[in-house]
């Protein structure tokens, strides 16, 4: 079986579509993106498509209800929302630095959540 | 009445402010005030959690919150320049005497030796685009829902529909999924996109949300929560075509239809406007039509990276501080940048031909609708000052290209921008 699937390159403005050719699953063929970093980008959103998760979760006694929230690095396309509802059902309290790990090693992914802002206690 | 004086005082908190700040304090400036009507500084910033900040000016990729972290930090870092929170300006007068009030001082009065305008934009509204229907509640500008879902802690709607393909429109999709409501459609008048590409596959595509082109909403239904809208195509004049009305259900409408420079006090000030921009006429220095106003980022015109915004706040900065000093004579040569063909906007509008700033002259330029294959061309009487081809050419994204320093001298009373094909 040979499936072609349609790509719209980010990698730059140029904006190139292109095709990935899969046969039985494994991709197997790049048409269409003018440059090599284009291939290389549809080939792994054909293969392992990655996405940076950025989210909130509650934080009691700090100067706002919700934290912001960002993945250390991108987590596996097809776990995001899955990742997201853990997110959901976590809770913190301030004060809370940048960079302070939220949610170490979501869903076993080995990835760290961590704040993406200081937040400080209320007066 | 509380009386305040400052060298260089900085009209707005958010990222053009804040660089605008450091860099006042770093080029001299004794006493530099930021007034911020928020709770805190860091404008927009503060509420665009999602990443893909500072590539150009930190060479990392950053967070909304993280950006506004590490300017907040060289705030901090600098004794010299003092934050005024809750803090809203009622005018500012020629002589740089500024009008604010706040719940600490009350109303009070603020002299000011040079100024700088960064107060940045605001959202288009449902009455700005003039949608007929009912007056439901649940229609939101799609920055202010994105305070209530990033910021406040509230959910603006379960079953949604978007009007407008700006990137905050698009990157609301993506939150509001995330967070469990669903999103029907985002809907774009014109025949193109106007976000980045990366957030139409990253925002709509990944979460199966389509995106209808040349598409608008002709009606809000519901009476006291929506209940729906109609759909429908429009033709090339962007009049929607009878018959090709169609239905969503939807308890919240997203605006994102987009930006305007939020300029009431430039405009009272009587500083010369662009009607393309809608921001101040400014000049490489980002000085204003008046000697001792500066302004900066999004108040100027409406820019898609945070980087730039912090790299006029910092040109602003700069010479606000040399101004404030008695160093920044007026009344030179200057050069007018006109726009033409394929261009809509560029900035700044003036050059300065006396300014002792000897680096490359950046223009900032958004073409007048999407293109392939152009060429830019940058000129001054007979002489071409940058020739440089373009693969794609988009209103979205903006266009930044430098008069290289070697050819100033080749410019003459004006400076022509056109795309050629």
């Amino acid at each position: 079986m040979e499936e072609k699937r349609r790509i719209s390159c980010i990698v730059c403005p140029i904006s190139c579509v292109g095709e990935v050719t899969i046969v039985e699953g494994k991709a197997t063929g790049v048409a269409g993106f003018t440059c090599p970093r284009g291939q290389a980008y549809a080939m792994e959103e054909v293969t392992a498509p990655k996405r940076t998760l950025t989210s909130t979760v509650w934080i009691d006694g700090g100067e706002l209800p919700l934290l912001p929230v960002v993945s250390q690095h991108p987590l596996p396309k097809d776990r995001i929302m899955e990742c997201a509802r853990c997110l959901a059902t976590v809770r913190v309290t301030a004060p809370i630095q940048e960079g302070e790990v939220i949610c170490a090693d979501i869903l076993g992914l080995k990835v760290d959540i961590v704040a993406s802002r200081n937040m400080e206690t209320i007066h | 009445m509380y009386e305040h004086k400052a060298e260089v005082v900085i009209i707005g908190g958010g990222p053009a402010g804040l660089a605008a700040a450091v860099s006042a304090c770093d080029n001299g400036a004794d006493s530099v005030l930021v007034l911020e009507r928020d709770r805190e500084a860091g404008g927009i910033l503060q509420q665009c959690i999602h990443n893909g900040f500072g590539l150009h000016h930190f060479k990392q990729e950053l967070t909304g919150p993280g950006y506004a972290g590490r300017y907040l930090q060289q705030v901090k870092e600098r004794p010299n320049i003092n934050v005024m929170l809750n803090t809203m300006v009622l005018s500012v007068a020629e002589d740089k005497t500024i009008l604010a009030v706040n719940p600490q001082y009350g109303v009070m009065r603020i002299a000011a030796k040079a100024v700088i305008f960064t107060m940045g934009c605001r959202e288009r509204t449902r009455g700005a685009i003039r949608i007929p229907g009912t007056r439901p509640a649940g229609v939101f500008t799609a920055g202010a829902a994105q305070r209530m879902v990033n910021m406040e802690g509230y959910l603006p709607g379960k079953k949604l529909v978007i009007l407008g393909s700006g990137d905050i429109g698009l990157i609301m999709a993506r939150r509001m999924m995330l967070e469990g409501a669903e999103v029907q459609a985002a809907l774009e008048i014109m025949p193109y996109c106007n976000g980045l590409t990366r957030n139409v596959v990253q925002c709509l595509e990944d979460y199966g949300i389509p995106l209808h082109l040349s598409h608008t909403i002709v009606a809000i239904h519901g009476k006291d929560r929506v209940s729906g809208v109609t759909c429908a195509r429009v033709d090339e004049k962007m009049q929607p075509i009878a018959g090709t009305e169609f239905d969503l259900e939807c308890d919240c409408l997203l605006l994102s239809v987009g930006l305007i420079p939020e300029n009431e006090l430039s405009r009272e000030l009587g500083l010369t406007m662009d009607p393309l921009t809608a921001g101040p006429v400014v000049d490489q220095l980002r000085q204003t039509s008046l000697p001792g106003f500066f302004a900066a980022g999004n108040v100027v015109h409406v820019h898609d990276l945070v980087d730039f915004v912090s790299e006029e706040g910092e040109i602003a900065g700069k010479y606000a501080a040399r101004y404030a000093a008695g160093l920044l004579p007026n009344g030179g040569p200057v050069a007018m940048v006109k726009a033409t063909d394929g261009i809509r906007t560029a900035v700044p509008q003036v050059i300065r031909l006396d300014a002792d700033d000897t680096a490359a002259l950046r223009l900032y330029m958004r073409a007048s609708k999407p293109e392939r294959q152009v060429t830019l061309v940058i000129s001054s009487g007979d002489q071409t000052l940058l020739e440089r081809k373009l693969p794609v050419a988009k209103p979205g994204e903006m266009i930044v290209a430098e008069i290289p320093a070697d050819k100033r001298g080749a410019i003459k009373d004006s400076i022509t921008v056109v795309l050629k094909h």
